[in-house]
């Protein structure tokens, strides 16, 4: 059993949730990830490393609500546990010296990129951010991303905060401008990280992204995670979750994460009619983060 | 019965074991044998004729006194005849139902020539069960506490098999597991039909209550390495950490939707509980057209699990034939019986998806036998122009697995094979590194139940030694 420390309501279905895990945070590197179970008939889904404080032994897991699980971890009061946390998993994030070390985080993916972009630092790159979101209220860790970076940038898709544009809209200006980084490390949803590997790959500039297949155990043994990165197969969670985003196969990996939509939906209509109001959380605990 | 001459003993029929009809057990997700009752037992004991120099004992790579358990079970003494077993062997409610004694305890007892043989595996699972159902189950003596502490890696037949022999000696012991539930493939892969996932349980909480500590949820080379285990001031560590990692055929369209490992598949379905979705909350495809790669057990499992999930064409794809199969022939017979097809000297050569990135069709080839290979079994060989397509929603690939190489990449010093199976000494099971010693699949490759629990005797008796000749 594993105890849920803080719990807050970021905006829209957004959530963060900071669990006590000691052992774990001892041994976390940026970029990898934990796969939690929350009650005994349930799922086993795989969350990032949002940020992690080995004093306190806490790991802090940034999640949106889409479906049952997510739904029923929304629910979750602080001093509550959930029955298992495993970690840490997959290879941490490339955070060596670069040189002109860029993270882009995008929605939830602004969650992980924020510890690879306090390590790169410590590490010596001048690390560039930017983060986006589609408006905002989706926004969060702008402190920390500015206190983790030398320059951050900020943009929403509706102009509602920062520049409005897309964050391949901010990466094309800042090429444009002679701040081409040497290295681009890009997590958010899949449409996005296909974007910025788009935008790099004329300019030849080696970019990582991170995967999210759908993943059971999280340690090699199921295959369900099964990506293709340059026409091989590889195993997200154990060979990644970050691979060369130019040699990765997106529309598969799209493909693949729409294979049990339909159930998906059944599952999630089933938990509504038995517990109408899951979202107490959004109501007593909004804060920001 | 006694009062039977051996010549007349041997001549009785072998007790037939009562089970499920074919047409109902093929939409449930239970135990397909129902077991036999006291006096059936009794009477197939009496068939054994105890021979002298017992073939039977030889035939069992653990060497558990047959004859002497057949003995008690013929007298009424089924607990007795349990705890006879567990001498050297301590999983024997697993065992009796997943052995393949055809090839082993069975084949070569003395009746098999011109009889059948003794039906020695569902005796066992008889003694076995009546021990833990009339809760005669008793806690063996431990010996008083030596102060040394051993961790095990997995918890499968090998990992169980240590704990128990060395809490027994006295030792602290921890098992280490990285599922959320102990029990290996045992749990996560064999389903219910063939082993109810209670008596796992019990086998493992007859270890707690000796004082096992089991550790769920811990995934050892991730939140500790095996030199960070001896930093915590374990004495010994026995890695029995499985062959989990499964083997794709790398050909075309294994990447679509609805294509399976059987790894995969079976965890979904028994660990994961999805054959109860949406009640449980892990989903799975329920194919109406599923077709299965491979001929040994995990394919056998994989499609009756297909066909108990409501398919209506379950199919078996073997690139050889019937007699190379793998499997038990036990389950071979049970799927069968239950309407699996066998499309046999047949290989796949592609995946065809339905444009939206799901799989809808499937191109194999005819095989024929060629000349024997390295294994001694006939090569199969494609017949050229012979391709031709089925129809299939869901495909589950089950052609072995390899070796999780989490621990050995994580352990300097550890020596592997080509395979990346760990090297060790064949009579204590040690591994080139001292002190840690390694036993069941992770050593030979996906094997059996009784050779990952031999091993596992093994390397409980030279860390035994090891632990107490150290300073
Ligand atoms: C390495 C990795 C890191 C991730 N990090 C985060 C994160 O930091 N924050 C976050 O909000 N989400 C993250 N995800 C996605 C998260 O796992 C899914 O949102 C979650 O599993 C959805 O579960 P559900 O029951 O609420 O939704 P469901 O209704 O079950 O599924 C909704 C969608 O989520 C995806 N999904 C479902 N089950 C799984 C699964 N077992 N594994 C992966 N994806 C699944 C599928 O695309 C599915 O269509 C990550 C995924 C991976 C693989
Ligand atoms: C579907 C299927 C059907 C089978 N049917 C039969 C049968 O009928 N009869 C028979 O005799 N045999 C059968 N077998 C083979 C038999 O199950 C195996 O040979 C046996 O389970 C091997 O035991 P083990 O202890 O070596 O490993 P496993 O049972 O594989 O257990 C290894 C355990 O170690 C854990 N682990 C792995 N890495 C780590 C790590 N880094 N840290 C912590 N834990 C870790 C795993 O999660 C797993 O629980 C079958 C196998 C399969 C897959
Ligand atoms: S352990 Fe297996 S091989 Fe040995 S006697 Fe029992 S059923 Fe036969
Ligand atoms: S070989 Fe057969 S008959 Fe002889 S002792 Fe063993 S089980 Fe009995
Ligand atoms: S999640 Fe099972 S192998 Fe990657």
């Amino acid at each position: 059993m594993v105890k849920v420390l803080e719990h807050y309501h970021l905006g829209e279905n957004n959530y963060k949730i900071v669990f006590e895990v000691p052992e774990l945070v001892k041994k976390a590197q940026p970029g990898q990830f934990v796969v939690l179970r929350i009650s005994e008939e349930g799922e086993r889904i795989p969350m990032s490393i949002g940020d992690m404080d080995p004093e306190k032994g806490s790991l802090t897991v940034i999640y949106q609500v889409i479906g049952k699980t997510t739904a029923l971890m929304a629910t979750l009061k602080p001093g509550e546990h959930i029955m298992d946390c495993v970690g840490p998993l997959g290879n941490p994030s490339h955070v060596d010296k670069k040189g002109k070390y860029m993270v882009i985080g995008g929605g939830i993916g602004i969650a992980p990129v924020h510890p690879a972009a306090k390590k790169a630092r410590e590490n010596g790159n001048e690390v560039f951010g930017i983060i986006g979101a589609r408006t905002k209220d989706l926004l969060f860790f702008e402190d920390e991303m500015r206190k983790a970076c030398d320059h951050l940038y900020v943009c929403t898709d509706d102009g509602s905060y920062g520049e409005k544009g897309f964050v391949t809209d901010v990466l094309k200006r800042l090429i444009d401008e002679g701040n081409k980084p040497d290295f681009i490390l890009a997590i958010g949803p899949v449409p996005m990280m296909k974007a910025v590997c788009a935008t790099s790959k004329p300019y030849d500039i080696e970019t990582w992204v991170s995967v999210n297949p759908i993943m059971i155990d999280g340690t090699g043994m199921c295959g369900a995670c099964r990506v293709s990165v340059g026409g091989i197969t590889k195993f997200g969670c154990v060979d990644g979750p970050d691979f060369d985003g130019h040699l990765l196969d997106f529309d598969e990996l799209t493909s693949r994460l729409r294979m049990y939509h339909q159930m998906e939906k059944e599952s999630m209509e089933q938990f509504e009619k038995k517990q109408p109001c899951y979202i107490g959380l959004k109501e007593s605990s909004k804060k920001s983060a | 019965m006694s009062e039977l001459s051996k010549a007349e003993r041997m001549k009785l029929p072998r007790q037939a074991m009562p089970e499920q009809k074919p047409d109902i057990r093929k939409v449930n997700f239970k135990e397909v044998p129902h077991g036999y009752t006291p006096e059936q037992a009794m009477a197939e004991a009496s068939r054994c004729i105890e021979c002298k120099k017992p073939k039977c004992i030889a035939g069992c790579p653990v060497e558990v006194d047959i004859p002497g358990f057949i003995r008690l079970v013929m007298d009424g003494k089924f607990a007795e005849a349990s705890r006879k077993i567990k001498e050297t062997n301590s999983l024997p409610a697993i065992c009796g139902r997943v052995c393949p004694q055809e090839e082993q305890c069975e084949v070569v007892c003395t009746l098999a020539k011109k009889f059948t043989p003794v039906a020695i595996g569902n005796l066992e699972r008889f003694v076995a069960d009546y021990e833990r159902d009339n809760n005669l189950t008793e806690l063996p003596e431990i010996a008083p506490p030596t102060g040394k502490k051993v961790a095990i890696v997995g918890s499968g037949p090998a990992g169980l098999t240590v704990a128990g022999d060395l809490i027994k000696l006295g030792h602290q012991v921890t098992i280490f597991e990285a599922l959320h539930k102990p029990g290996g493939v045992l749990v996560y892969g064999i389903p219910e039909f063939r082993l109810p996932k209670e008596i796992v349980k019990a086998e493992v909480d007859y270890l707690k209550q000796m004082g096992v500590e089991v550790k769920t949820s811990h995934i050892v080379g991730k939140l500790d390495t095996i030199d960070e285990l001896f930093d915590q001031d374990y004495d010994a560590i026995f890695i029995g950490t499985g062959a989990g990692l499964p083997n794709f055929m790398r050909i075309p369209g294994e990447n679509l939707n609805g294509v399976y490992s059987a790894n995969e598949y079976l965890t979904r379905s028994n660990l994961m509980k999805a054959y109860d979705f949406p009640n449980a909350d892990t989903p799975i495809a329920r194919g109406k057209n599923v077709a299965v790669l491979g001929g040994g057990n995990t394919a056998m499992d994989a499609v009756r699990t297909a066909l108990r999930l409501g398919a209506e064409n379950a199919y078996i794809i073997y690139r050889r034939s019937q007699v190379e199969m793998p499997a038990r022939a036990a389950e071979i017979h049970h799927a069968e019986e239950e309407g699996i097809q066998f499309l046999l000297l047949t290989n796949p050569v592609r995946f065809i998806g339905n444009g939206e990135g799901r799989v809808e069709r499937m191109e194999c080839i005819r095989m024929e036998l060629g000349e024997p290979d390295d294994s001694g079994r006939c090569r199969p060989v494609p017949i050229e122009g012979s391709n031709f397509e089925i129809e299939v929603d869901t495909v589950v690939v089950a052609i072995g697995n390899s070796s999780n190489p989490l621990v050995p990449r994580t352990t300097p010093g550890m020596d592997t094979n080509k395979w990346g199976n760990i090297l060790v000494n064949e009579e204590t099971m040690e591994s080139s590194r001292p002190g840690v010693f390694a036993g069941g699949d992770i050593v030979t490759g996906g094997a059996t139940v009784i050779l990952a629990a031999g091993a596992g005797k093994k390397a409980a008796r030279a860390i035994h030694e090891y632990v107490m000749n150290k300073e």
